[in-house]
Parts: structure tokens; sequence; C-alpha cells
């Protein structure tokens, strides 16, 4: 299979402006007779179905939460990135690209950055204009602060909810179409197949998560706008419900996944606590801008953080990239964490954590300030760890946060389905193999808001509209399918709850495909995993039946999905014999320990195709040029 | 430590329901209290039992999904604080736990502790928003905002919909909700334009539904865990007011142009 | 909605903020009335002519008197049926009470303001047929011109007097709460000037009841004797 990104060629600066150019327009009087089916309403589902409705398309919107405003986008914390130059620091929509490009290590498509930079700065000014209340000067005019990886000060932010006050934004635009009636919304409503009629999506299949009835929704584009997969690892940041379901299924019926092994491991988090713990819970990053991370210089010390004098302290970060300091990206930052702690200088009960102070701040800028900043933030890790970070340093510890990669998109985000359109973080397109800070809030505007509202134009004025029956060969098979996973988990009453096999699931994933990797432990983890799929399938217990509320049944079919995802993850990263962003492959390292990339042979986009059950699957390579930020080793020292 | 639950089962919304007891051992302090039934529900799935169902999704206090009343109080009654953050230090060996879902003739019972709270969407859908389509917007700085403002707006949106406000009001009212979304954007500029439309919508919307009126009782306030000041009420209230007076019929010409 | 257009003071009426607005605008009126009142019954420890007196000098203003009497008919009237539509709401959204609920941070006259409203009720019909009308004054005969006498004589039945006094300290709770309650409910609050108001309300809830219950107080005490 040959991959065509459909980036235009030609001056960067104005490819997206050419290409929108290049598109062609649906009759405002049709727009009503196009279905467009949009699963996920979080910035990139929520954004997209609103816009879409406004536009007057006929938009059918879901999403497995009681309401659009509970995506998991709604806990992002520290804000959004924008060109805004708003400070006259020296940003531009060209140096946004330009680190954006870096910080991803040098896996992106340069074309798709551009465009995000370019937009992120009307997605700020959309979201203003709907009330998103971001932090303010005493002037009036908008504040920013700076953010991991960057130099400059361009993330806007609503104290440490930024997340959620977008989300809002979006969810609110999204309720008024649903009040309007363009918008249909089909809330605890699980997407579980796609259809695929004569190579084109038109369709999808869910069960509603309610009374656990099976429907098929015919369209005339779907959208899948359905997150990221990191709960592959059971312990993540990610809202319980998160999985790769949606996109999996996609998978299954011939879009390609790109890049599954991407994978970024966040520093900043709450340490695991103990086994029954059930998810991890991230402290922004934005409080490395003004805490100092630290361990003692001493291995094994497990003095009080306070009786340890400056002299004995080590910080690691300001020490090895003197330049970026604390803000080194996170990758680097969270790696840096792991060789503190496997060298026996980590901190806490477990050993596994690092101190994350405030004290010098709190002389220089006062608590009162402080609490002005991170007051949120603060409480909330009292509330979890009892321990009151206004007197004692916090202890952090890395997880995972976010998956870069996921289906492979072309510049129209249309992935290798025609009719298939993929936003947000279940795309892959635009952070390489590193995410920097604040970007997945934009990226998930820029495609909702911003992209696909022009490019699914496009597709639709080139597609007749048809009318199927629930007869269709494809339905019906979609909903053998669908039912047929269910009466297997329902069958097979073993006994094994889905948790546990969850959490055995996550700590393989974590151990092997974690922050650090090697062909061994990977090869080892393939079929560790393979093993404890087969015998999920004859041993796993999924009480009551489909047609109710069933949690359990939720879970499994999701853990089931996980399963196969966390084998291509292993096949993925066993590939990329290089080190690269999130991708840290043991073998692949400079002297210092920093990532080895392999621009020669490794410059591609991985993308993955389902050839079939028990057949391996098939790589097509996206090959990356980069004509215009040079590949070199990030550097942040 | 060893807890006693009484929790409220309800096999679907048909169901009567009641509240039936279980006895949790080996529950650790650290646990949040969701890990607590995370663990009974292991270990009734491991007997045969039917779990417990509840809603949650983000645990760390943002998403709204999660809810219950503890003991009678919303969320387990601690300040700012959600029931998936809630930790079982709060709790001591021997406590006797009573757990049941929001109880409200809007909120009907979907499983268990599981509730349909689609009320809340639809009071947003009647007129919780600004209208502004997409690409409509002019710079985000073009207005400025006092500070003050954006500061009492960011109060008042931090709201997540959870409901305990008003499974915790006596009335079950949804003042403080509705009056957190209308003091959100009553407060700044960008929201003056349909500020009256709004609060009318709004509150016909909130009245559509099954809540009652506020009788200004305050345990809403109490219960919130994002901590929405009952001032929001009061801005509610005298949007409202004003705008009921100062209704008239659209024009029959339509607008201009 | 096109009903609410045309008429916008029924489509106040019919939400539950326009009822809970008029319910705190008759509020006012009748604590108006409770505050004159009250510093009109308290001529009753000057000389026996200052308040029969006083009762004259209001009969003699017919357009006077007979404007308050329908003002606040109306104001009872709006009040009482809107706090029953309210009341009938309340009682149909929570149709399955809690096994367990805890009210710690409210008050108990803030939720026992459909009990404290219609005592006061009951007690004001009562107080018609006692001190107005004179058709149910047990204490001796009633004559219409000597209020000072009908009062003390009135008082001196102790049943009646602890039947006032427990409706004046019904009229506490309710004004404990509804004093503040109705400038939230006609959209004031200040993070800074409410507490003070709701300091206020009680110190005036507690005054007014203290005021009247002086009365029935003294005349059992024999402070204050007929003539
Ligand atoms: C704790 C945390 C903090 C973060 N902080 C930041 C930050 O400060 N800045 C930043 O830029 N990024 C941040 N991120 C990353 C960012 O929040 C996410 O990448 C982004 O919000 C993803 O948005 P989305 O719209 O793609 O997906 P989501 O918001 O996850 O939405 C997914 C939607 O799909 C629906 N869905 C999923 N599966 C199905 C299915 N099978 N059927 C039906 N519906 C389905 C869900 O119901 C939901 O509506 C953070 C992430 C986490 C976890
Ligand atoms: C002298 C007589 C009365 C006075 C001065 C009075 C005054 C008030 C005031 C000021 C309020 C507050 C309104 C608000 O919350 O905004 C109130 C509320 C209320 N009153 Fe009265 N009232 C009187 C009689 C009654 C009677 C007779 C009833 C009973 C039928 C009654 C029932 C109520 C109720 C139920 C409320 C609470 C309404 C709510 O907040 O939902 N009141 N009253
Ligand atoms: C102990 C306290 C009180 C005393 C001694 C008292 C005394 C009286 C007297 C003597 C009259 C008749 C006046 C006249 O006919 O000239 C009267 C009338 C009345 N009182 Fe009171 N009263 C008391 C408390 C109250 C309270 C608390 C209320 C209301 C809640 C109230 C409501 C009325 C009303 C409505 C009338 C009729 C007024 C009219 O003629 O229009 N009283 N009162
Ligand atoms: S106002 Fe508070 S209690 Fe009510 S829904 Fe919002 S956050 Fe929950
Ligand atoms: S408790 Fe209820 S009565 Fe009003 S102040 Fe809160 S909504
Ligand atoms: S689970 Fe999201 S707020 Fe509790």
């Amino acid at each position: 299979m040959e991959l065509n990104s459909n980036a235009p060629a030609g001056p960067i600066e104005k490819s997206w402006e050419t290409h929108k150019f290049g598109l062609k327009l649906v009759n405002p009087a049709n727009k009503r007779k196009f279905k467009i089916i949009v699963v996920g309403s979080g910035l990139a589902g929520g954004a997209a179905a609103a816009s879409l409705g406004e536009l007057g398309y006929n938009v059918h919107c879901f999403c497995f939460q009681d309401s659009p405003r509970r995506a998991h986008s709604i806990a992002a914390q520290g804000g959004i990135n924008a060109a805004k130059n708003y400070h006259n620091d020296g940003d531009s929509v060209y140096r946004l690209f330009y680190d954006t490009v870096k910080g991803g290590d040098f896996r992106a498509r340069e074309a798709n950055v551009y465009r995000l930079a370019q937009v992120s700065v009307n997605i700020v000014d959309q979201c203003v204009a709907q009330g998103v209340p971001f932090a303010r000067e005493y002037g009036g005019l908008l504040d920013n602060r700076s953010f991991g990886g960057a130099q400059v000060s361009r993330t806007f932010y609503a104290r440490g909810q930024t997340g959620q006050q977008l989300l809002l934004g979006a969810y609110q635009a999204l309720e008024r179409q649903i009040g309007l009636g363009a918008v249909k919304m089909f809330p605890r409503t699980e997407m579980l197949d796609v259809i695929v009629i004569d190579g084109k999506a038109r369709g999808i299949v869910t069960r509603s998560l309610n009374d656990g009835k099976v429907d098929v929704h015919f369209g005339d584009a779907v959208v899948l706008a359905t997150g990221g997969y990191g709960n592959v690892y059971y312990l993540s940041t990610n809202a319980k419900g998160c999985n790769v379901t949606a996109i999996w299924r996609a998978y299954k019926r011939g879009a390609l996944f790109a890049n599954p092994c991407y994978t970024q491991i966040h520093p900043t988090c709450i340490p695991v606590a103990g086994d029954y713990q059930s998810k991890l819970t991230l402290m922004s990053e934005s409080l490395r801008n003004d805490g100092r991370i630290w361990v003692p210089k001493q291995s094994g010390d497990k003095r009080n953080p306070a009786t340890i004098a400056e002299g004995e302290r080590d910080y690691y970060l300001e020490r090895r990239y003197p330049s970026f300091g604390n803000l080194v990206p996170r990758d680097i930052a969270s790696r840096a964490a792991k060789a503190e702690c496997d060298a026996g200088h980590g901190v806490g009960e477990t050993g596994l954590g690092v101190y994350l102070d405030f004290s010098d701040c709190f002389k220089r800028l006062g608590a009162h300030k402080i609490s002005e900043r991170y007051g949120n933030l603060f409480e909330m890790y009292e509330r979890i760890t009892g321990e009151n970070p206004y007197e004692v340093p916090m202890r952090i510890y890395p997880a995972i946060h976010y998956t870069m990669g996921g289906l492979w998109v072309d510049y129209n985000l249309m992935s290798t389905i025609p009719g298939l359109f993929v936003l947000g973080e279940a795309n892959f397109s635009d952070h390489g193999a590193n995410r920097l800070g604040a970007s997945a809030l934009m990226q998930g505007l820029a495609d909702g808001y911003f992209i696909i509202p022009y490019t699914i134009g496009n597709y639709l004025a080139n597609t007749k509209s048809e009318e199927y029956s629930e007869d269709a060969a494809a339905a019906k098979e979609s909903v053998a399918n669908v039912t047929a996973i269910t009466q297997k988990l329902l069958n097979a009453n073993g006994k094994r709850t889905v948790d546990s096999y969850h959490r055995e699931l996550g700590k393989i994933v974590w151990e092997y495909c974690g922050m650090a990797r090697s062909a061994a432990g990977l090869t080892k983890a393939a079929s560790m995993i393979a093993e404890l799929r087969e015998d999920f399938w004859k041993n796993v217990r999924v009480l009551g039946a489909n047609e109710e509320f069933n949690q359990s049944l939720e879970k499994a079919g999701r853990v089931a999905d996980f399963f196969e995802l966390g084998e291509l993850m292993c096949i993925d990263a066993l590939n990329r014999n290089e080190s690269c962003g999130g991708h840290f492959r043991e073998e692949y390292q400079t002297p210092e320990g920093e990532a080895l990339r392999d621009d020669a042979n490794y410059s591609y986009v991985a993308a993955w195709g389902f050839q079939g059950a028990g057949r391996p699957a098939a790589l097509t390579k996206e090959p990356l040029a980069f004509n215009y930020v040079k590949p070199s080793q990030r550097s942040y020292k | 430590m060893k807890l006693t639950l009484h929790v409220w089962r309800q096999k679907n919304a048909q169901d009567r329901g009641r509240m039936v007891r279980y006895e949790v051992p080996g529950v650790n302090e650290h646990m949040s209290f969701l890990e607590m039934l995370d663990v009974l529900n292991e270990r009734l799935i491991e007997k045969g039992d039917d779990p417990i169902a509840f809603d949650h999704d983000c645990r760390e206090g943002i998403c709204g999904m999660c809810g219950m009343m503890i003991n009678g109080k919303a969320h387990g009654g601690f300040k700012g604080t959600t029931v998936c953050q809630l930790h079982m230090r709060h709790f001591k060996d021997g406590d006797e736990v009573y757990i049941e879902p929001w109880r409200a003739a809007a909120f009907p019972v979907i499983k268990d502790l599981a509730v349909d709270r689609s009320a809340f969407d639809r009071i947003i859908a009647a007129g919780g928003f600004i209208s502004v389509p997409t690409g409509s917007a002019p710079d985000g700085n073009a207005i400025p905002v006092r500070k003050q403002d954006a500061d009492l707006a960011m109060d008042a949106a931090a709201c997540i919909g959870c409901g305990a406000c008003v499974a915790a009001c006596p009335n079950s009212a949804a003042a403080l909700f509705v009056g957190a979304k209308i003091s959100h954007l009553a407060h700044l500029p960008q929201g003056q334009v349909e500020r009256d439309r709004r609060a009318l919508a709004m509150v016909r919307q909130m009245n559509r539904e099954a809540f009652a009126n506020c009788s200004n009782i305050g345990e809403c306030e109490a219960a919130c865990p994002k901590e929405i000041r009952l001032e929001v009420i009061a801005r509610n209230n005298a949007d409202y007011i004003k705008a009921a007076f100062t209704e008239r019929p659209e024009t029959a010409t339509g607008g201009a142009g | 909605m096109s009903a609410a257009a045309n008429l916008p003071l029924a489509s106040f009426w019919e939400t539950t903020l326009g009822k809970k607005a008029i319910m705190a605008v008759t509020g006012v009126i009748l604590f108006g009335f409770v505050v004159a009142h009250l510093i009109g019954n308290l001529q009753i420890y000057l000389p026996p002519e200052k308040i029969n007196h006083y009762s004259e000098t209001l009969r003699s203003m017919p357009l006077l008197l007979w404007g308050a009497r329908i003002t606040l008919l109306i104001s009872v009237c709006l009040h009482i049926w809107a706090s029953f539509a309210l009341w009938r709401m309340q009682r149909a959204a929570r149709p399955i009470p809690y096994v367990k609920k805890s009210n710690e941070h409210s008050t108990y006259a803030s939720r026992t303001m459909m009990w404290s409203g219609p005592i006061v009720l009951a007690f004001v019909i009562y107080h018609l047929l006692h001190f107005t009308f004179g058709v149910v004054h047990p204490g001796g005969p009633f004559d219409k011109h000597n209020v000072y006498n009908n009062v003390v004589t009135g008082f001196q039945v102790w049943p009646v007097s602890l039947f006032y006094i427990v409706a004046m300290i019904m009229l506490c709770y309710h004004l404990y709460h509804g004093l503040w309650s109705m400038f939230q409910t006609l959209g004031f609050s200040h993070p800074v000037y409410t507490p003070w108001l709701q300091r206020l309300a009680k110190v005036a809830a507690i005054l007014i009841a203290a005021g009247n219950i002086s009365i029935p107080v003294a005349v059992l005490a024999g402070y204050i004797k007929p003539v």
C-alpha cells in the first residue's frame, strides 16, 4: 500500500491557504442532506460536531459518558499554546512550528505541524469569544505562562482547569446546536464497529450502555475523535473509560494504525501508593515553572527532606540541562527521574519518586501568588496524599499520559478508509514521537474547529449521499461481529475479573514498553501479552447480560482490544531500532544517555495494517521529509 | 480496617430497589472511596454476585461523572472533594457507611448508584452558551476583561455538572448549577448580548425539568465539590427578574436587513 | 412561549424564580406591616389613651386604612399561593426520600418555612377574630373603642398568651431566614454585605418576636393592668 499524505507542495506558509482554496465546497442547500457521524465529544469531537452543525450538516454525535461535557479533555490542566506573541518575546507561527517539530523529535509531518501553528491563533480567539475565562492581567488582557519544551510564554490557561474550560466552551457550542436540532446527541453509547461499504466508511454500530441495545447508524462520513489509548497501561493519567476500542475496530476494518509505540510519559504525576490503585493523577507540568526538582545526592537517603541541606541535594535537571533546566521536554524529564530512581536516589516509601520543591518560589513570590497559580493543584495533591505541599515538597514520578500514535491520517485528516476521518489524540498526526505540553488541546481544537469543517466538505462534495437499509450485508456483518464479541465475553464464564487482567496487562506493557524498551524485553512482552490474551478469552468472568447497564461488560470489550493493541505496540517498538521522543530503546542512546535517532533508516511513519486474526500486521511506511526544520539531535542543554 | 456498607441496589429504572448490607474487610487508608468500591466489586464478581454500578470516569474530581450520597452527604461531605477524590483515611475501623444514589425526580436511577443527569444538558442546550459560530471571533485581546470579572467568571465556570447541589438540596433545586452557568457568562463582556435571553431560557428549561425552586437553604453550597457560592443564585435571580420584566415580543418584521 | 411573549407578567409567575420574587416582595410588605404594627402595639406601655387614640386615628383615615388592608390582603394571598405552588413542586421533586440525609449546613429555620409560615397564618386568623372582630375574645367583653383593654384582658387568659408566644417564635423563625433570603431572591448578594445582612436579619427577627412577646408576658406578669 502506498500512503499519500496529500500534503500540498510549495512554500509551507501558503500551503494550507492554497489547499483550502482547492477544496470543493458543498452547496449550503445540500448540507442538510449529508449526515455526518461524529464519535467522541472531547475537544476534537465536540468542536467538530458543533462546527459541522453550524455549517448545516446533519450531525449525530456519540460518547460513552452520560454527557458530552465529561470527555477526558476535561482533565487537562496546564494550558493551550497559541503563537500570539502577545508578550513580545519573539514568538511566531514559525517558532511554534519549529518547536513542535523539534519537540516531536523529527517524526511528525511538517505540513501538518505548520498548519497547526497557524490556526493556533484562531483557536484562542474562538475560545475567548465563547466565554472561556482565560487568566487575565490587571489590564484586562490575556495572561500567558511558559510550558515545558518552550522558551517563550505562549501558553494560555484558565487556572489549573484549562481543558475543562475549553471543553465547556466546545460543549456549550455543541449543546447550542443540539438545542437547535442540528446535532443529535447519543450519550452513554459506545461505538463498537465501523460499517464499510464499497470501500467507504458509511456508518457505525453502537451499543447503548443503558440497555445494551445494538444499533446501526448510517452516515455519509464518519469522524472518530475518541481520544488516546494510554489505558493500555492500566495505570495512567487517563480517565477510566478512555479506550482504544473505537479506533481499534476501525483498524480491524482496514484503517492503518500509525506509530502505536509512541507513548508519552509525563514527568509530574503523584507516585503509586498501592496495588489497589485504579489510576494515576497528574500534577500539571506548569508546576515545573516554579518548582525545582531534586533528589538527595546520597543514594538511599531517607531523611525528612527539610533536614537535607542545600549542598546535599541534586537538582539534576538544572545540572544536566542548564539552559532549559526544569523545563526540559517531558520525555527527557521522565527518563531523568527514572534514572535517578534506578540509581537509588528515589524518595518516598517506594523509592519511586523525586521531589518537586516550591520553597524557593514561596520566598520569591510569596505563598499567596503561588496559591493563586497552583492553589487547586496543591489542594488536589493534599487530598490524595494527605501531605501539604506548602510545607513538604511534593513527591512526583512519571506516568503514562498521552499517546502520540493513532490512526494514520492524511493532510485532510482522513484515514486509509475513505470517509473515515480521525481527529484529536485518536490520530497520529502532529506530535511525532513526543508531544510538547499544551499542544494536545491545541491540536484537538484545531482539528475540530478549523480543519475538519473544510476537509470533510471536500470529501462529501465528491461523494454521493446513499441510502442504506439495515439489511445491507456490511451492516449485518458488523452487527453480527459486535454481538459475537459480546456473547463470547459473557459466555467465557471463567474465574478472573476483567480488572485483574487489565492490571496484569498494564504491568507488562509498562515494564517492557514503557519508559525504556529493549529488543529482548519487547519480544518477551509480545509473547506474554499473547499468552495472557488467550487466557483472558477462556477465563474471564463477566456477569450479567448484554441487555442491561453492565459495566463489567463495557470494560471487558475494551480490555480485549487493549490486549491486541499492546501486542502491536511491542511489535512497533521492536521494529523501530532507534530512540526518538517517547520511544526510548536502551540499545540506542548517546554516551550521556540521551535518545539516539537513526534518521537514515527510521525517518518514517510506521503505519500498520490489520491482516486478519492471527496474522502479523503489515507495515507501510510514510517517509518524512524535513524541508524547513533540519533534523538535529535535540539539545536542551 | 473493616467497614460495613449499606448500599442502594436497584437493578434498573423499573426495579423498586433496596438497601443491601456488605462487610468490607481489608480497607487501606490510602485507597480512594471508589477504589474501596472497586475492591468490593472484585470480591462480588468472584462470588458471582452482581457488582455495584456507579458512575465514574476521570477519578480526579473534574469530569463530574461520579457522585453518591455517603452517610447522607453528597460526595461524602468533605470540603471541595468529589467522591472519587475522597480517601479512606477519613474513615475508621468499624464505621457503618450508607451509600445512596442522588435522589431527585429529575435524576432517575439507571442502576444502583448511577443516575440520569441529562436534564442538566437540556438546560445548557436551552441557553447556557454564547452564540459564536466557529470562525466568527474577533482577536482574543480585542475586548479587555477586568481581571476581577475573569476571576469571578472562572469561579463559577468551575462547576463540573455533578449534580451534588441537587442531591443535597432539600428541595431538589438545580439553582446552584444553573446559577453557576449564568454567572460564568454574565461576568464576561462576551456574555452580555445574550444575557437576558439566556436567563429566561435556562430558567424556563429548568422548570420544565422536575427541579423545584430554591429556598436559599444553602446545603448545595456546602455540598458543591467546586465550592460554587450561593452568590451565583442571586446573580441568576437578578438576571431573570430583569429579563422577565423587560422581555418584549420579537419584532414582526424580523431583523434589520 | 407565545403566551409568555404576550404577557410578561404571566410568564414571570409561571417560573419558580418568578414565584419566589413575588414571595419576596410580598414578604417585604408583610414585614413592613409587622414592624409598623409592633411599633403601634408597643404603645401599650404608654397610658391607655395613647393606643386607643392611635387606633381611632387610623380608623379616621379610611383611605389609608383600607389601602393598607387591601395591600396586605393581596400580599398575603400571593405569598401563600406562591408558597403552596412551590411546596407542591418540592414534594414532587424528590419522590423517594433518602434513608440517610444530613443537613448540617443549613439553618433549621430555612428548612421549616413551610411550617412556620402556616402557623403564622393560623395565628393571624385567630388574631383577627380575637382583636379585630372580637368574636373569639375569651378574656372578657370586647370593646371596639378600647383597644387597650381588649389586649390586656385578652392576654390575661394564659392559654391565649401561650399561643401568641408560640406563634411569635414561629414568626421569628420565619423571618430569621426570610429576611435575608428575600435579598438573595431578588438578586442581591455580596461577599461582604450578605453575611452582615444575615446577621441583621437574625437580630431583627429576634427583636420583633421579643417586642411582641413582651406584651403578653407583661400582662401575665401583671405589669400592665386593665383600666
Ligand atoms: C490529566 C491530563 C492532563 C492533560 N493536560 C494537558 C494540557 O495541559 N495541555 C494539553 O494540551 N493537553 C493536555 N492533555 C492531553 C489532552 O487533554 C488530550 O490529548 C486531549 O484532550 C484529547 O482530546 P480528544 O478530543 O482527542 O479526546 P477525549 O477528550 O479523550 O475525548 C474522547 C471522546 O470520545 C468518546 N469515546 C471514546 N471511545 C468511544 C467509543 N468507543 N464509543 C463512543 N465514544 C467514545 C468519549 O466519550 C469522549 O467523548 C492532558 C491529558 C491528561 C490525561
Ligand atoms: C406576617 C406574615 C409573613 C411574613 C412577614 C412573611 C415573610 C416572608 C419572607 C420575607 C420570606 C422570604 C422570601 C424569600 O425567600 O425571598 C418568606 C418566605 C416564605 N414564606 Fe412567608 N411570610 C409571612 C407569612 C407566611 C405565611 C402565612 C406563610 C404560609 C402559608 C408563609 C410561607 C412562606 C414560605 C413557605 C416561604 C419560603 C419560600 C421559599 O423560600 O421558597 N409566609 N416569608
Ligand atoms: C403580641 C403581639 C400583638 C398584639 C398585641 C397585637 C394587637 C393587635 C390589635 C389590638 C389589633 C386590633 C387593632 C384595631 O382593631 O385597632 C391588631 C390587628 C391586627 N394584627 Fe395584631 N397584634 C400582635 C401581633 C400581630 C402579628 C405578629 C401579626 C401578623 C403576623 C398581626 C397582625 C394583625 C392584623 C393583620 C391585624 C388587623 C389589622 C387591620 O385591622 O387591618 N398582629 N393586632
Ligand atoms: S454547582 Fe457544584 S454541586 Fe452543582 S453541579 Fe456544579 S459542581 Fe456539582
Ligand atoms: S440547598 Fe437548595 S434551596 Fe437553594 S440554596 Fe441550595 S438550592
Ligand atoms: S470521576 Fe470524574 S469527578 Fe469523580
